[in-house]
């Protein structure tokens, strides 16, 4: 250890292979809503939630429900970051455990 | 049938409760209130632009079922940093939001809990023993509201944080001294369960 490589000065030109090290995410790309699991929100209020909120058919919420459920977490919305921190508030108004982030992939 | 919430034709539920239900709900949704705490104009309640343009905390809540119900917005599980630049920005970001959106859903939670006293109390000086309390749909909704964080406030004092622990929660013995905040923690899982089907779209 004991050496630090410098950040390259944002002059440089890019050349492709070193845009994929510096991957800083476009401003284009979207953001997404996720609900994480906890043990105490009922299965029922959560679909519930998604129905009444994002106006989502029963199949669409039940089957996101049961990945929150699940997998521990599931995608509910994705959009503009003013987009989603509206609906992180909405599903923290609910008291669900909802987080935003740029959709890397 | 008691403890459970039953569709209203035309709209709204209503549920039967005796005078020990009726008092057990009223002191919870009092003590959430005062866990959630007076809103940011409160101290000056002749100014309508206080609350307008008052600033929320940056800082996450030091007790754990404020931190439950008022999360960081920006980080959570299985969302980690990639760098510690990345974890402090996540902080900003989280800091940012809070200091914008809290305000507006701590007075959100408190008019539920505070509408869930009113209808109690309405009922309390209308007769003597037990009462059918009946809700239209709107306050359906803030009771569905406020019975969630009351789970959610049990639930974090309980330490209910994966679904074993809820298991665990059923066999405690009679003499264990947590035992009635775990029965009324499932009796109102029923109410709201029940009070959740009455609003299904």
């Amino acid at each position: 250890m004991g050496h630090v490589t410098a950040p390259a000065p944002l002059e440089i030109e890019k050349t492709e292979s070193a845009e994929e090290v510096f991957a800083v995410p476009e401003p284009d790309v979207p953001w997404v809503t996720i609900v994480h699991n906890d043990p105490v929100n009922l299965m029922s209020y959560v679909t519930y939630v998604f129905q009444s909120y994002f106006g989502y058919s029963k199949d669409k919420a039940t089957k996101l429900m049961l990945d929150v459920h699940h997998k521990g977490r599931a995608v509910v919305s994705s959009g503009s970051r003013e987009e989603m921190e509206r609906d992180v508030q909405a599903m923290h108004g609910y008291g669900l455990w909802a987080t935003l982030q740029q959709d890397r992939k | 049938m008691p403890g459970q919430f039953e569709p209203l034709p035309g709209g709204g539920a209503a549920v039967a409760l005796d005078e020990v239900e009726i008092s057990i709900i009223r002191s919870l949704a009092v003590q959430l209130l005062e866990l959630i705490g007076p809103g940011p104009a409160e101290d000056a309640p002749e100014d309508p632009l206080a609350e307008l343009f008052s600033e929320g905390p940056s800082e996450p809540p030091a007790d754990p079922v404020l931190q439950r119900l008022f999360p960081d917005a920006y980080s959570g599980p299985d969302v980690e940093a990639t760098s510690p630049e990345q974890a402090e920005e996540q902080r900003q970001y989280s800091a940012e939001f809070r200091r914008f959106t809290e305000n507006d859903l701590r007075a959100g939670k408190r008019d539920n809990a505070l509408a869930m006293i009113r209808s109690l109390d309405a009922l309390a000086s209308a007769g003597e023993g037990g009462a059918v309390l009946k809700l239209s749909t709107e306050e359906s909704q803030q009771w569905l509201g406020a019975l969630n964080d009351l789970r959610l406030a049990i639930g974090s004092r309980l330490d209910v944080v994966d679904e074993e622990d809820t298991d665990l929660l059923y066999r405690l013995p009679d003499d264990d001294p947590r035992k009635p905040m775990v029965m009324a923690y499932l009796w109102l899982g029923g109410l709201q369960e029940t009070l959740v089907e009455t609003l299904m779209p």
